[in-house]
């Protein structure tokens, strides 16, 4: 079922692009970032660590390493923060520093968003329509709850947990820090806060952002550093709250660490989504929905459309489409505004895709990959869609977290929904077909947080986002999201 | 035994009662209290039994002694019905629940009865206890076809979407019950998991059982279908890590586990992220009136996208 064409060498390819980056300086990169404790810059007393840009194997930054020590001084701070200021501050008040924040990102987007470019590797293109302006909403969102809380639905007056400990992962830096940062602080609590160790530096950025905002020193502190590090602030005994996002693994161990401790935890983990495209389906539409779904952000995400089921009856056809769709797709330099998909996080992450995306083979799926050249730095895998994937696959059932598209097959919409919910996640799917009464019939069946019917991606700090069962508990975002730092 | 325990048909075989006259009085008919799952009253796989006495150390009954491949038929029959209880409508599930409370006003003085044996109170309390708890399942009945309004949304979201978001039930639920309210603790642990659409396999008090199971034979007769709901009687301490560490369980609550067990429990429940319910130390006022976390606790927001466009 290969079509010649989508194998040939790209020279011929009608899809060439004059280059067009965006300009490197205005990441206005610094070769030191240091973390942010009690609203002043420090070195901190750990192993000072790399960060690399992760689409040319280049030094971005050297920045400074937090220890144990560290933590505790942050967590002081944060305490001492919300005894202080942060916790008696009116509401009202609260609201003119997150609206100060939000206005301030939005000020600084293309600097952040380059910046975010560089250390991540995702294209430019997804950071400056994407990640940044919707870190920028986020906050603008939960600055107008911090004075209408007793209107959140808990009764009057609802009190805010502490100090939070936060641990986000690198696939959205920015976004991922507004996400946890902007409903704690609306609620009234504080914050110590590790962004991951291969993407620290729009988080660096956003400390300077606190600081031009005037925000009392300790409300917001930012250490850096590995797992390590993230194990000390979860496990930290004056923490009054853990919010993770990262792998169902790593979440499954912090909720043991706080057995019995009685703090609160929300966990955002892992995925395994399936995009599910009826017979009667838009099929272009669907084809650029699936192509969205898995390819976005290299597929380096928890919510990626990573298993496509498509109806028997249409799928040769939709996935002719997809392959020839998929060989348009510009893989190369993030910082062009062209690309499509960018580098992949890191030389380790590169190394888990390639070891799954083998086992596919190995298990018998069929492999495609797109033609694209592929650049001869940095980390980049070309996106990749198997074909004829059985579920009890490794490719079906475990997080790939990168650019691999595995398709089933179904044929009545039962098989659809049971095949969909045949996993231990539950964050998200997608649903593709014309028929109004299937959507809704679709959405009620699968057992998951987020459906995108004849959509998929789409995020917005209205709408809550989080998991079922093993893709975690708690919500981010809207009126439910605010559950996560009150203390109800 | 004499009928100083109350419950009616508690009388002991060899202890008849006598009446005016030397023929002797009818001697009651004693029952043997059985677990249910699934809809049915079968003993314990693993034969065992419990003695259970009032509180003045009289023996009252034996109970079944739940093991765990009980809880194991349980969690089976509690996930088998999920799918249908789930999806019932709000409407039907309230009124189910509102015939719960229908039947166990029915029964109100045997529940007195026992309620008054288990925690060995006056019967004037053992009433308003009762009371509270046919309360209580009304209250919850009407919560059914509520929840949705106040905790779903139509989110304004920033582009042309129509994005809504709505709590469905979590799953099959592993309840404790609470080891000192016979009764009303029991109903007030059970009722919002059941209200909320979720499907349940419950621990009774181990020490105070018979009101659970008299529960459950009005659970039996209220259109509640089988396996909704599944009651068993026996040690928490020894059936909630089965529970906790069982794959097919979503959450759980464990109001009834022993303090000491509680952190135990909840590092088992990590191995599947199972969401578990944050219950304070020492056994809480169930008299108070409840709000709604336990219903929003046993509930899962799930948000759906759709574009808007010609």
């Amino acid at each position: 079922m290969t079509d010649p064409a989508l194998d040939a060498p790209r020279s011929g390819s009608p899809w060439q692009y004059s280059p067009a980056p965006e300009a490197r300086e205005l990441a206005d990169l610094k070769a030191n970032y240091r973390m942010f404790v009690d609203g002043e810059f420090i070195d901190g007393t750990g192993e000072p660590f790399i960060s690399t840009n992760p689409a040319t194997e280049e030094t971005l930054a050297e920045v400074s390493g937090a220890s144990e020590s560290d933590v505790d001084r942050a967590v002081a701070a944060a305490r001492a923060a919300f005894e202080r200021t942060w916790g008696p501050m009116p509401g009202s008040e609260r609201a003119k520093y997150l609206f100060r924040i939000a206005r301030l990102i939005q000020e600084r987007g293309r600097e952040l968003a380059v910046l975010e470019t560089l250390d991540n590797g995702k294209p430019i293109k997804e950071s400056r329509d994407a990640d940044i302006p919707t870190a920028a909403a986020h906050f603008f969102h939960h600055a107008g709850w911090a004075d209408k809380l007793d209107h959140a639905g808990h009764g009057a007056h609802p009190r805010p947990l502490g100090v939070a400990g936060q641990v986000i992962p690198w696939n959205f830096p920015l976004l991922m820090l507004a996400w946890k940062i902007a409903p704690a602080l609306a609620c009234g609590n504080t914050v110590v806060l590790k962004p991951a160790e291969t993407t620290p530096l729009t988080a660096l950025v956003f400390a300077e952002i606190c600081e031009q905002a005037g925000l009392p020193a300790g409300v917001v502190n930012i250490v850096t550093g590995a797992g390590d590090i993230g194990a000390e602030i979860v496990a930290h005994d004056d923490v009054d709250k853990v919010a993770f996002t990262g792998s169902t693994e790593v979440g499954k161990r912090i909720q043991r660490t706080l057995a019995g401790s009685g703090r609160k935890l929300t966990l955002e983990l892992g995925g395994k989504a399936a995009n599910i495209v009826f017979d009667d389906a838009p099929i272009d539409q669907a084809v650029e929905g699936v192509v969205n779904g898995i390819f976005f952000n290299q597929g380096h995400v928890c919510c990626a459309g990573s298993r496509l089921l498509v109806q028997e009856s249409i799928a040769e056809e939709l996935l002719g489409k997809l392959r020839s769709r998929v060989s348009t797709l510009q893989v190369g330099d993030p910082l062009d505004k062209n690309t499509d998909v960018g580098a992949i996080n890191s030389a380790d992450q590169l190394a888990r895709i390639t070891e799954l995306a083998d086992t596919g083979e190995s298990e018998g799926a069929r492999r495609w990959s797109s033609p694209c050249p592929l650049p001869e730095r940095g980390f980049f895998f070309a996106p990749t869609v198997f074909s004829e994937v059985q579920q009890s696959m490794r490719i079906a059932r475990e997080e790939v977290f990168g650019p691999v598209l595995s398709v089933l097959t179904f044929r009545t919409p039962e098989e659809a929904i049971a095949k969909a919910n045949n996993t231990p996640y539950g964050l998200s799917a997608g649903v593709w077909t014309e028929k109004g009464s299937r959507i809704l019939w679709a959405a009620q069946q699968i057992r998951a947080g987020v459906v995108w019917a004849n959509t998929f991606n789409r995020f917005d700090p209205t709408a809550p986002f989080g998991g079922y069962q093993e893709s975690g508990f708690g919500r981010e975002g809207g009126r439910a999201g605010l559950e996560a730092y009150l203390d109800v | 035994m004499t009928s100083d325990s109350g419950i009616p048909g508690s009388e002991r075989p060899g202890e008849p009662t006598r009446g005016h006259t030397d023929a002797p009085a009818r001697l009651g008919v004693t029952k043997t209290y059985k677990l249910y799952i699934g809809g049915a009253f079968p003993r314990s796989e693993s034969g065992r039994v419990h003695p259970v006495h009032d509180s003045h150390g009289e023996f009252l009954a034996n109970a079944a002694r739940a093991s765990r491949k009980d809880v194991r038929d349980a969690v089976a029959a509690a996930r088998k019905a999920f799918g249908g209880w789930s999806s019932a409508t709000a409407y039907n599930r309230g009124q189910v629940l509102f015939r719960v409370a229908e039947v166990m006003e029915g029964r109100r003085a045997q529940f007195v009865a026992e309620v008054a044996a288990a925690e060995g109170v006056s019967t004037g309390t053992a009433e308003s206890t009762v009371n509270a708890t046919i309360d209580r399942m009304v209250w919850y009945a009407g919560w059914t076809d509520k929840l949705a309004a106040v905790l779903g949304a139509a989110n304004p979201v920033a582009g042309p979407y129509f994005s809504f978001s709505v709590p469905e039930p979590t799953g099959v639920v592993g309840i404790l019950a609470p080891q000192q309210s016979s009764l009303l603790g029991l109903v007030s642990v059970v009722a919002p998991v059941l209200a909320a659409g979720n499907t349940c396999v419950v621990v009774s008090s181990t020490e105070r059982p018979l009101p659970a199971i008299t529960l459950a034979e009005v659970l039996a007769t209220s259109d509640l279908p089988g396996g909704v709901a599944n009651l068993l009687t026996g040690d928490a301490a020894e059936l909630a890590p089965w529970l906790a560490s069982h794959a097919d369980v979503n959450a759980l609550d464990p109001s009834g586990v022993p303090d000491s067990l509680r952190a135990e429990i909840e590092r088992s429940s990590a191995g599947t992220v199972k969401r578990v319910l944050d219950v304070r130390p020492g056994e809480q006022d169930w008299t108070r009136e409840p709000d709604i976390r336990r219903l929003r606790e046993f509930t899962e927001i799930k948000t759906v996208w759709h574009p808007v466009g010609m």
